[in-house]
């Protein structure tokens, strides 16, 4: 069966079909289509597959542990920056092992549109110890599935795969299996040996992972995703990763005159990338993201070729690639094209017209006049986007719940007026721990929680907290006379600017929520009743 | 055949659904398609944009390469001119004449207009003027695909197939409202 699929829905379409019986996620540019099509599918319905958004990714990496270890395959989806946030149980997951097949699919996003670096999963993978994915088209996304489970099912071993957002979000016709694996049944096979993981078992496991490591790289030399393709010319030798791949064959539509060794199965195929080195006078490596196979080739192949890439400046050393960087490197000419056409202003995204948070800045700052030395820690969202004109309103953005806890130590420091600003979803994701920090020491702090009912940024997925919030605080510690929640609306700008300046002026932890919904959602929630009658 | 497209404007414009139908016109033909968009910060009211590239051979990138664009369709006049540089020298600019004005140092709009009259092979239409005065506000992209038809080298019958498949669940209505809208733009198209 033929289907015009995103990548992002070839890999939800892979697991599905590779017999899924749980996907563990929160929503993130580019990893979020995989959850809202295992979501959206009829076939997920019938089986009863798993697919509610989880709280943070550390939480979804876990609860995919525990599917696993009742035998059943379990999919964990996130944004690279997710991968930090649920480092620790990735990590481990590779001492435990897995029982049902795990794969980790892990969306990085290079030039970093939607997101604040471009760190490169790759390198998890392999300080994990794990085999290490990265589908060069759609195809080989929804193929690679179906193998991953069963790779990880025999080695026992959680599989990560890298995307990149070209890769997530470019649409293509992929060939899709006419029936689908039946889920596995639950088991009790998974071993408490192998998951307690007190330093004496550990240690048992850390040798038979590590002792895995050769057995990993031989199956990337023979794995049919990595490919040593001759070519006429051996002055050059090109290793392409992944999506970088497609760029370098799109420079050649005749074919390409060059050895070119494709990589898309990691650790590093060693053996094939020596046969280029001894075979070519010059290697130029592409690869999506950080100079992660560049490093490990000048690193253990003294060779005879010269290499070449983001570490030499034939590539630039950040950046998404395309296929004009690829020619440049080659020392291709570029096609004729116009000049940039110098009247074009830029337009930077901007919060909604009728927004919620737009109201909360308008009073934030009109109260912030009278406080000069005022210091607002943002955080992840839409309202982020507070930061630039006509608000100005923020001061930090670091990573999901950074705001509370850098109001906290920016307050241990001697700031006031300390204040954190931090969306619903975000607040649930990774701000509640941060808060038990500062009602424990009463930090003199005032938290706005800026609630819009849902995670607005990633497209208007359910947001964990929604209806719990003042529920949380109080049970957090936060007092109920310094438990606000307003109405963001110009209608009630003189109330807000009022809490907030009381707020101010109390010397511990204050929390208020101004509460309305998303417009976004809010106008396809109108579409849909208007659709129902 | 191969044709490569840029579809542009500003996020919340519909420049998706375009590229559905275009999608779906191809995937009948059992043409290669490859489409990369964007999704994200920038869909708030933002630039964004969408590769689009059909093709009768595989198709490798997901990108354009600069200089490579057969076509490039437009919501907004402005945001038309921003990926200039990949447009192909020969190439098409299908863009809707209505500027979308959501930032402070929007250019006046009759320098932007002429920056396109100079270029060889634009249509420059009010779409949002002609859906309203068709009784269609809300398919003034399709008047644009309409008007792109002949660039795209996609015969009318076939986008007007797809229109029905694509809309075909959501009421006859709609359908009608967009194959109306496709004729009208397709009275444009060179």
């Amino acid at each position: 069966m033929k289907k015009l699929l995103l990548g992002d829905e070839a890999i939800a379409q892979g697991a599905l079909d590779a017999g899924l019986s749980g996907v563990y996620a929160y929503p993130g540019t580019p990893s979020t289509e995989i959850t809202e099509y295992i979501q959206m599918s009829p076939l997920a319905k019938e089986r009863g597959v798993h697919s509610r958004w989880s709280t943070n990714e550390k939480t979804a990496m876990e609860a995919a542990l525990g599917m696993s270890y009742m035998g059943k395959r379990a999919l964990v989806c996130m944004k690279h920056v997710g991968l930090n946030v649920c480092a620790d149980p990735f990590v481990n997951s590779a001492m435990t092992g897995t029982n049902g097949g795990i794969v980790v699919l892990v969306a990085d996003d290079p030039s970093m549109h939607s997101s604040q670096d471009e760190q490169d999963s790759r390198f998890y993978g392999k300080f994990a110890m794990i085999p290490t994915l990265e589908p060069s088209s759609q195809q080989e996304a929804y193929d690679m599935m179906s193998e991953a489970y069963e790779l990880s099912e025999k080695l026992q071993l959680p599989i990560l795969m890298r995307v990149t957002t070209r890769m997530a979000h470019s649409r293509a016709v992929v060939q899709c299996a006419d029936e689908a694996r039946q889920p596995n049944e639950l088991n009790y096979n998974a071993k408490a040996s192998n998951w307690v993981l007190l330093p004496a078992f550990a240690r048992k496991r850390n040798d038979i992972v590590t002792a895995q490591q050769p057995l990993l790289e031989q199956m990337a030399v023979d794995s049919k995703y990595n490919r040593y393709e001759d070519g006429k010319n051996q002055e050059l030798g090109i290793i392409a990763s992944g999506i970088a791949y497609n760029y370098l064959m799109e420079c050649f539509p005749n074919g390409c005159p060059y050895p070119v060794l494709k990589i898309s199965q990691y650790p590093i195929p060693k053996k094939l990338i020596r046969r280029m080195t001894d075979d070519c006078q010059y290697v130029l490596i592409a690869e999506e993201g950080q100079p992660f196979i560049e490093d490990q080739v000048r690193g253990v192949m003294p060779g005879n070729a010269v290499i070449k890439g983001r570490l030499t400046g034939e590539l630039p050393r950040t950046g998404e690639l395309n296929p004009d960087l690829i020619k440049k490197a080659l020392g291709m000419e570029i096609g004729e094209n116009y000049a940039t056409c110098e009247d074009v202003a830029p337009r930077p995204p901007a919060l909604c017209q009728g927004c919620g948070h737009r109201d909360v800045y308008a009073a934030l700052n009109e109260v912030l006049l009278n406080y000069p030395n005022a210091r607002v820690f943002g955080d992840i969202g839409c309202y982020t986007l507070g930061f630039l004109p006509p608000y100005k309103a923020i001061h930090s953005c670091v990573d999901m719940g950074a705001s509370i806890t850098m109001a906290k130590g920016a307050s241990d420091a001697g700031q006031w007026p300390a204040v954190a600003i931090i969306g619903d979803s975000t607040f649930t994701h990774s701000g509640m721990t941060g808060l038990l920090d500062a009602v424990n020491e009463n930090a003199n702090i005032t938290v706005i929680i800026s609630d819009n009912l849902t995670t607005a940024m990633t497209g208007g997925q359910d947001s964990a907290g929604t209806n719990k919030f003042e529920a949380i605080c109080r049970g957090l510690g936060v007092s109920e006379e310094h438990l606000k929640v307003v109405v963001p609306l110009p209608k009630n700008m003189e109330e807000i600017k009022k809490t907030i300046d009381e707020e101010i002026n109390y010397h511990g932890v204050s929390v208020i929520i101004p509460r309305r919904e998303c417009m976004q959602t809010l106008q396809r929630h109108l579409k849909q009743k208007k659709a129902a009658k | 055949m191969k044709t490569d497209i840029i579809l542009c404007g500003v996020g919340g414009q519909g420049i998706l659904s375009i590229a559905t139908i275009i999608g779906e016109a191809a995937m009948k033909e059992n043409l290669y398609i490859k489409q990369a968009e964007v999704h994200g910060m920038s869909q708030r009211g933002g630039d964004v944009q969408s590769n689009l590239r059909i093709s009768s051979n595989p198709i490798q990138s997901d990108l354009i390469p600069l200089g490579g664009a057969d076509v490039i369709i437009s919501m907004e006049p402005m945001e038309a001119l921003r990926y200039l540089p990949f447009l192909a020298k020969e190439g098409w600019i299908i863009t809707s004449s209505t500027p979308f004005v959501n930032i402070p140092n929007y250019p006046d709009i009759e320098t932007i207009k002429a920056d396109l009259e100079k270029l060889p092979n634009v249509i420059m239409l009010d779409i949002e003027q002609k859906a309203k005065d068709a009784g269609v506000p809300r398919s003034a992209n399709v008047i644009l695909l309409g008007a792109a038809q002949k660039a795209l080298g996609i015969e009318y019958e076939k986008l007007e197939d797809a229109i029905r498949r694509v809309f075909g669940r959501k009421g006859e209505a709609i359908v009608d409202a967009n194959i109306k809208a496709l004729g009208i733009g397709a009275a444009y198209s060179k």
